[in-house]
């Protein structure tokens, strides 16, 4: 006997709406029958991972923090993967835009203008693209696997910052650690609103994926990003060309990771350390798919996961559980989305012997 | 789905006003930890510190702790939470929470923060350190008599001060026996990475150390030394366990006297803001039991224990060459604090350039 999945012949429309709701009811049910495991009240642990963090204005700025940088690479990566273009290396665009945008406010400290801030998120943007430009010139032209080039670059981005920090670019005034100067008020990303702490970071998240969502909707672009990547093929009889498409996606999703980094630099850490990102760029790769690779859906997406983030902080303080029970969690939520997606478009099927799968083979 | 979610939060927020109620009349005293808390070194030295401190002062605090708390934007977060849950003494307890702490405690000026091992006070913002180094001279004295080859490995994580500052203290202790003594340094760049320490220290093995000390905060160099033949000191946590034939001694970080030491002081209202740096005297490091050693090696390391804790003995006074053999200090000088916690140069006998 084996288990099959058979694609449904129908897709119910009702029940892709209704999906992620399920999905995270599922979450709920198995994560309150885990803290009651754990011993704790699972009504209350509930409360403290969803409802508190969201109960006071400081939470919910932090929430935004949080979420800026997930939501603004996964809204480039989901062009990327909608043209099928596997850009695994947001991380590393990620870097190597907060690296590009800090040379202004790291190497020209000196210099104090209001042109810093814009120059810094430009320069990031471009940091990030040309980062990318490496696995797409890669793939366009030596047809080598963008998964793996862009993986690998991870790494390089990652020890090129660690060099930076400990050698060239060190603080003079820094007692020998591995930081760099702090940034000077002109190349601050400045906050939104007074009552919290949320940078415009987190404006650009937004702005990104509107943008994004009415280019896949509305323009011809859009429609040469799902035709190429559905079928490549159907794309070259339109006219479309996938070389350029492997540029036009590798490159924006890298400046839109690049944007993040700077971002997350000029406004959230105010300097460069060997470690910039708690793993921003491969979490929006679930924040992407989360969202159902739609720009509008990667922002409740990226919300929702920033929430477990903050819950699970929540958690530890007031009922005393483990940090790792946030991982279980996300790993719970994720599973849940992503098999109740599944079960949408396929059925399980258990298949009893060799010829009654022939015979559903023959009957199909 | 909005109804029931309504149920649950009136229902938690009662369950929530109960708690609140009874935490009132203790004091809140909390944690914030860079690593797990049952990491075997640096953050689990700490948690035991908190244990201790929760157990001395039962029925007037209670305590809480937030872990594995990176670094970064998301430190600020965490220790502003504590801050809002109404604790009134926070202590971070890893040098990257720094400018978190100091940001945090400007918006909340009525809540203390004690911040370990960084240099950035405040009014309501004390510092605490350890004096790691007088461990580091007595295990430099007990290498030189124990090792046959007259050379040591040593494990370093970062070139930052507090980590030359050991290295110094261990050459200068070993060579206070031994005046040939020399030691090779690995830097890990890392203060956890069980894989890279054990890579360092084979590769100093097989350089021809023939003693291992580490500034890192696994046991793997202990393992390695273990599986080698030599012997080896232990770091942040007593690790006889993962070397019984191999450890000679430890450093213990030895946090709970300080913690209830300054809880007690905020208690009685009288917390003000310092830069503490005790040593072995104060009980904030300990010497884990002289193991694997010749009586008459112990009995020296013993000896210099007690005067270390007298006073009578201070491990970086001179005469101490630098290591482009310059003098750095007169017969009889002793160093000052702040000469050591920005000390950037190496002394005599570290065959090693100090990464730049």
């Amino acid at each position: 006997m084996r288990i099959e999945l058979e694609k449904r012949a129908k897709v119910s429309t009702l029940f892709s709406i209704l999906s992620p709701f399920i999905a995270f009811l599922l979450t709920i049910i198995f994560g309150g029958i885990m803290f009651a495991l754990l011993g704790k009240n699972p009504v209350m642990a509930l409360y403290s991972f969803f409802v508190e963090p969201l109960s006071e204005v400081w939470s919910l700025h932090e929430l935004a923090i949080k979420a800026a940088p997930l939501i603004l690479i996964a809204v480039g990566l989901s062009v990327c993967f909608r043209s099928n273009n596997w850009n695994i290396g947001a991380e590393g665009q990620f870097i190597m835009g907060a690296i590009a945008g800090s040379i202004l406010p790291v190497v020209l400290y000196d210099w104090q203008s209001p042109l810093v801030l814009p120059l810094m998120m430009l320069m990031g943007m471009l940091g990030g693209a040309l980062f990318a430009a490496i696995p797409a010139f890669l793939k366009a032209h030596m047809n080598t696997n963008e998964i793996l080039t862009s993986l690998m670059l991870v790494y390089v981005a990652q020890l090129f910052l660690d060099w930076l920090v400990r050698g060239p670019w060190r603080n003079p005034g820094g007692m020998n650690f591995p930081e760099t100067r702090t940034f000077a008020v002109d190349a601050i990303l400045p906050e939104m609103i007074a009552s919290g702490r949320t940078h415009w970071g987190f404006a650009f998240a937004i702005i990104a994926a509107v943008l994004v969502w009415f280019m896949m909707r509305y323009t011809l672009k859009g429609f040469e990003i799902s035709v190429l990547g559905q079928s490549e093929r159907a794309g070259r009889f339109a006219g479309f060309s996938s070389r350029r498409m492997i540029w036009f996606s590798m490159l924006l999703s890298g400046a839109f990771a690049g944007l993040a980094g700077i971002s997350e630099v000029s406004g959230a850490i105010q300097q460069l350390r060997p470690v910039i990102s708690p793993g921003y760029g491969f979490t929006a790769i679930i924040v992407a798919f989360l969202g159902r690779l739609n720009p509008l859906g990667i922002v409740a997406a990226g919300l929702v996961l920033a929430l477990t983030y903050l819950g699970g902080e929540a958690a530890q303080l007031s009922i005393g559980v483990s940090e790792k029970v946030t991982r279980v969690f996300q790993g719970l939520l994720l599973f849940f989305v992503l098999s109740c997606d599944t079960l949408i478009h396929y059925r399980i099927k258990l298949v009893f012997d060799r010829l009654t799968a022939t015979n559903s083979e023959g009957s199909r | 789905m909005k109804k029931l979610l309504l149920v649950l939060a009136s229902s938690a927020a009662a369950i929530g006003f109960a708690t609140g109620a009874s935490a009132q009349e203790k004091a809140k005293i909390c944690f914030v930890y860079v690593g797990a808390k049952t990491d075997g070194g640096w953050t689990q030295a700490h948690d035991i510190g908190r244990q201790e401190l929760e157990t001395a002062l039962a029925d007037k605090i209670e305590t809480q702790y937030l872990e594995s708390v990176p670094e970064g934007p998301d430190a600020e977060r965490a220790i502003e939470r504590l801050a809002r849950s109404g604790c009134g003494l926070i202590f971070t307890t890893s040098f990257g929470f720094m400018d978190a702490t100091i940001k945090i405690a400007q918006k909340f000026p009525d809540v203390k923060f004690e911040h370990a091992t960084g240099y950035k006070t405040a009014p309501n913002v004390a510092t605490y350190n350890s004096r790691f180094y007088e461990g580091r001279y007595i295990q430099g004295q007990i290498a030189a008599k124990m090792s046959q080859k007259g050379v040591a490995g040593y494990i370093a994580s970062f070139p930052i001060p507090e980590v030359v500052m050991g290295i110094n203290a261990f050459v200068i202790g070993a060579r206070s026996v031994n005046p040939d003594f020399k030691i090779k340094v690995v830097w890990a760049n890392t203060w956890f990475d069980p894989g890279k320490e054990a890579d360092a220290a084979k590769a100093l093995v097989d350089q021809g150390v023939d003693i291992l000390t580490q500034h890192t905060d696994t046991t793997a160099p202990m393992q390695v030394a273990a599986e080698r033949g030599i012997k080896a000191f232990g770091q942040a946590s007593d690790m006889i366990k993962a070397g019984p034939e191999t450890q000679l001694t430890a450093i213990v970080d030895t946090w709970g006297a300080y913690y209830i030491k300054r809880t007690q002081a905020f208690l009685d209202g009288k917390w003000e803001t310092t830069s503490s740096w005790d040593g072995l005297k104060d009980g904030i490091l300990t010497m884990a039991p002289y193991t694997n050693m010749p009586d008459d090696v112990k009995k020296l390391a013993e000896e210099t224990e007690a005067k270390i804790k007298s006073g009578e003995l201070k491990p970086f006074t001179g005469p101490l060459k630098k290591q482009d053999g310059s003098e750095w200090l007169a017969a009889g000088a002793a160093s000052d604090d702040g000469t050591l916690l920005g000390m950037n140069f190496y002394v005599e006998g570290v065959d090693d350039q100090l990464p730049k």
